[in-house]
């Protein structure tokens, strides 16, 4: 039996701090107090004191609180007895169900060694040409949805989820709001997908603390299931909130904070995270689809530009539509030099077109005459918004691409495109 | 050396440890902190009073206070010679594939591996003879390192002139065999093995003076080498907001570039795209030695989910692996992606130890240690008489794209060419990104110096073109002036912008760049008969597509001579005879 201590010297935010012997960094505590018992985690040593988060908040505890430390690190279950099942924060269940005990394993391991990734090779197909044809998902990709509140972000995350050809789902919600929580679980259910999938939920109305234990507990559980075989998508809503309570704790600990009052190592913070999605040589993968909102539609937030330098590439998320500018996945010369002869030429001068188009909204939003160019492009923007950029459209990959040679020929002349001539003259549609 | 200096821990912060030691610290020395029976790297990074504040290499978990500490009294060092092309490293020099093979999935905490293999077989041709007086870096003999010869030295650190007492004939020898014993006046002996130690941190000296970088490296990146070029021996950077094509543009370097060399330091960036090195490098061919790219190469991989105070190392490492092959008289290249996350290193550790903040909470000294990082590049002339160079090339990642932050204006300072990459320009995918209006260089270009000058003036007023359009509209514009701004988007267009993932386009050589760009100018200086606008506009479209097709044939072959023609047939359809 470890020992209890009773001596609580400091309470600050989130965090208290006591005198105890033979602790070890990042080891859990119980912490118990009138208003019942929460486990806590060592985030700092220093001679005899100790600081611990609580994960309950330190609302309530008072100076002469009992704290136990359980010496252990936080663990998760993690075996297929988990699918079908919602947790919170803590890993505790939230569905009435019973605890697992069994194959514990500790959260936040190890990196994997590089020499053990393979490329990424398999697209995940979505059925949104935004996705598909221009940005293409890739197995094992890391890759966030930027937006701003009020977006059907999760919605699009719900629909990729169920169109992809995965394995095993797992949901790791931060701060989501009850109503949300709830449309996953039934989206996931009115699908049948629910058996496939795993859920950690923690609400806005759940301690802060816990909101950071919720990404590592996904990806420790999908890291094992990977390493099983497994091809896993995780899906990851809203890592801003992460990201936020990564600052409170911060700032509680009277951390110099580096730009906007994050701390320091927020980038190496969200990387440890976002870098376990891998493509693992002869087991499974791991693919990662997050959330980021942008506080004030902010790019250069610290959020989303730490988070742009993380991940593949972004689908920014605007206006209830996929937006071409910005949005970009990396991995998608991967797999769409393989799809189509022509994907890469449609993508490119597709997108370069419809830039240009903006530039001649522009023109004709001051009043300029529009030539006889600019007319061309007006109606190309106008087709390419309907038929590409709407989310409601639902096309496999190789409908997308004819799709896009009609619109081009239903436009342009073969020259006006900049595609190879040898392409214009496989695909280039005969008559209108 | 104190065999038994050992000390204690008194706190764990993060990735920082506070350490009481009982006798004596060096600064920067490198510890161990044991905990149950793994043995922790660490590196002192302050001392005050009998507690030394120090970084882990590793996660620290489960550290307890009163962990026991052992010093080791040396710097943070690598090891060098022979054997290290093609091998994969992370930060501290271990070998990524042997830790896979013992360690499997994961990278296990407290495995540390020798850098080198000391039971392979080297032969060794000796070179200097009994009697030679030598000097730190002078040449004892060699042995064959895939297509190089690779130099076996006098340690870079043995101070003043030293006379070769014995060494070893011609056969084959592990790399810790001693193959020389040299002595000096004193008759203090040294005895050299074909591996020598070096601190990383500390620069190698051991040649006879800096030379100013002249000679252009060609990386075959028209924009590059025509308009902003390198130089070997020189440094330039390439900062840009994420998704501009930073890596992108630094991968087709590493696969082109006319360097002997290629250590790419993937330092705190994503782990996939080292993936893509890795795995295509042993199987991409170098057009000029027929080999695979992996063997003039090491690549240094610490990604941003490996240990932090590893990543600040990684550059370092990197560097001296560098000046190491340069000493040999080989140009090498250092590709370092990304010096931001270098920074950031910094500045965790740098909050860590609770010091007073500089700009955006970098630490006060991360201008000079830039400076200095940049400052190890260089031509020089070695005690051989030989040269030898290492170029380095740094990739900046803004916070926001932003380039007044103080990483990116701490680079610019130091380095010969900028090569910005702007979002506005992916955003229209005009690869590569890079800004041909904001970019500089110090260097030398492929071309004709009054060719650039034309073509930059093209660019320039082109885009003064473009700006006017948008307040007076296209009809407001003579067709004079809305010549220029077509010439200057036939020379984005043709020139500028080179398709990287294209066998043909990715690459191009010196001589074709000088055809090219001769071609191109040849549309940029000649007047047209047209009589309107819509006119204009779609011939130089329909010309611009010829050229852009001429620039997917391969150089001289008969396609592209038919494609010249053509091209010169469609030209003569407008052109004045002035």
């Amino acid at each position: 039996m470890r020992k209890v201590y009773h001596k609580i010297i400091q309470i600050a935010g989130n965090v208290i701090t006591v005198e105890a012997e033979n602790v070890a960094y990042n080891e859990l505590a119980e912490v118990t107090s009138s208003r019942g018992t929460s486990l806590a985690q060592v985030i700092r040593l220093l001679d005899n004191k100790v600081s611990l988060q609580v994960f309950a908040g330190a609302r309530g505890i008072s100076t002469g609180d009992e704290v136990r430390f359980l010496g252990r690190e936080m663990q998760v279950a993690a075996s297929e007895d988990l699918l079908g099942r919602v947790f919170n924060g803590r890993g505790t269940p939230r569905d009435n169900r019973p605890v697992l005990t069994d194959n514990m394993i500790n959260i936040g391991g190890p990196s994997v060694n590089p020499a053990k990734r393979i490329i990424p090779k398999n697209m995940i197909r979505t059925g949104i040409p935004m996705i598909d044809l221009f940005n293409t998902l890739v197995e094992s990709q890391k890759l966030p949805i930027f937006s701003v509140a009020g977006e059907p972000y999760n919605q699009l995350l719900a629909r990729i989820a169920l169109q992809a050809e995965v394995d095993v789902i797992i949901l790791g919600g931060m701060g989501l709001k009850y109503d949300d929580y709830l449309y996953f679980k039934n989206t996931l259910d009115e699908n049948g997908a629910l058996s496939k999938s795993i859920l950690f939920v923690h609400t806005a109305s759940d301690p802060i603390v816990e909101c950071m234990m919720v990404p590592d507990m996904s990806l420790a559980v999908a890291e094992k299931l990977a390493i099983e075989g497994k091809r896993v998508l995780v899906l990851l809503t809203d890592m801003t909130n992460f990201a936020d309570a990564m600052k409170e704790i911060a700032i509680t600990m009277e951390q110099i904070p580096s730009n906007r009052g994050y701390p320091g190592d927020l980038y190496s913070q969200l990387a440890s995270r976002y870098e376990k999605a891998v493509d693992f040589d002869g087991a499974g993968s791991i693919t990662i689809l997050a959330v980021t909102t942008m506080p004030g539609d902010d790019v250069t937030h610290p959020i989303p530009d730490n988070t742009g330098y993380i991940t593949e590439g972004q689908f920014y998320l605007k206006n209830g539509r996929i937006e071409p500018f910005g949005s970009l996945s990396r991995l998608k010369q991967q797999v769409n030099g393989t799809t189509r002869p022509d994907h890469r030429a449609i993508m490119d001068a597709m997108i370069r077109l419809y830039s240009d188009y903006k530039s001649t909204l522009e023109k004709q939003s001051m009043g300029f005459q529009m030539s006889n160019w600019d007319n061309k492009l007006l109606k190309y923007g106008k087709l390419f918004e309907a038929r590409m950029m709407d989310l409601a459209v639902n096309i496999p990959l190789e409908e997308a691409l004819d799709l896009g040679w009609k619109t081009l020929a239903e436009c342009f002349d073969p020259a006006e495109t900049g595609i190879k001539t040898d392409l214009v003259k496989e695909y280039w549609p005969e008559n209108k | 050396m104190v065999d038994n200096n050992l000390g204690r821990v008194v706190g764990v912060n993060g990735n920082m440890l506070t350490v009481e030691f009982d006798t004596r610290v060096t600064q920067n020395e490198v510890a161990y902190v044991v905990v149950g029976d793994e043995r922790l790297k660490c590196e002192v990074i302050r001392v005050r009073g009998n507690r030394a504040d120090m970084q882990v290499f590793e996660s620290t978990n489960k550290i307890k206070v009163g962990d026991r500490v052992e010093f080791t009294d040396e710097l943070l060092s690598v090891e060098l010679g022979p054997g290290l092309l093609t091998q994969v490293y992370d930060g501290l020099q271990n070998p990524l594939n042997l830790l896979a093979e013992q360690s499997g999935f994961f990278l296990q905490r407290g495995l540390y591996l020798n850098a080198l293999d000391y039971n392979r077989d080297w032969y060794f041709y000796p070179m200097a003879k009994v009697g030679d007086k030598v000097v730190a870096g002078d040449r004892l003999g060699y042995v064959n390192e895939g297509i190089f010869k690779h130099y076996i030295m006098v340690p870079f650190g043995v101070q003043g002139e030293f006379e070769v007492a014995s060494i070893v004939g011609e056969a084959n020898y592990k790399i810790d065999n001693t193959v020389a014993v040299i002595k000096n006046a004193k008759g203090e002996e040294i005895n050299v093995t074909m591996v020598q130690k070096w601190p990383v941190k500390i620069p190698i000296t051991a040649y006879q003076e800096k030379l100013l970088p002249t000679k252009s490296l060609i990386t075959q990146q028209r924009i590059i080498d025509t308009f902003f070029p390198v130089a070997i021996g020189g440094t330039f950077c390439t900062p840009g907001p994420f998704g501009a094509g930073k890596t992108v543009l630094q991968h087709a370097i590493s696969q082109n570039a006319e360097a002997d060399i290629v250590i790419i330091a993937a330092c705190g960036e994503r782990a996939g795209e080292v993936v893509e090195i890795l795995r295509e490098f042993p199987h991409l061919k170098d057009h000029k030695t027929g080999k695979t790219l992996i063997e003039r190469s090491i690549i240094i991989c610490n990604t941003s989910s490996m240990p932090v105070a590893a990543r600040e190392a990684s550059v370092y490492t990197a560097v001296t692996l560098a000046e190491y092959y340069r000493n040999m008289g080989l140009n090498t290249l250092l590709l370092a992606d990304s010096t931001s996350r270098w920074a950031q290193a910094l500045r965790e550790m740098s909050g860590r130890l609770e010091e007073i903040p500089g700009e955006e909470a970098f630490p006060a000294y991360l201008e000079s240690l830039i400076a200095a990082f940049y400052e190890r590049a260089g031509l020089v002339k070695l005690n051989s008489g030989d040269l030898g160079s290492v170029t380095i090339c740094g990739s900046v990642s803004p916070a926001g794209g932003n380039f007044e932050e103080p990483v990116t204006q701490a680079t610019l300072k130091v380095v010969g060419a900028f090569l910005g990459l702007s979002r506005e320009r992916s955003d229209a995918r005009r690869y590569p990104a890079i800004h041909p209006l904001d970019s500089w260089s110090k260097y030398t270009s492929v071309a004709d110096a009054e060719d650039i000058d034309y073509a930059r003036q093209i660019l320039r007023r082109g885009n003064e073109v473009n700006q006017m359009m948008k307040v007076v509209g296209e009809e407001g514009t003579n067709i004079d002036d809305f010549m220029i701004y077509i010439k200057s988007e036939f020379l984005d267009y043709t020139y500028l912008q080179q398709n990287t993932f294209d066998k043909v386009d990715g690459a191009s050589n010196y001589d074709r760049q000088r055809y090219m760009f001769k071609k191109v100018l040849e549309v940029l200086r000649s007047d047209f008969d047209f009589t309107d606008k819509d006119e204009a506009r779609s011939f130089m479209l329909s010309l611009r597509q010829m050229y852009i097709d001429c620039n997917y044939l391969v150089f001289g072959s008969d396609d592209f001579k038919a494609q010249e023609a053509a091209i010169a047939a469609k030209i003569g359809e407008h052109k004045k005879n002035a």
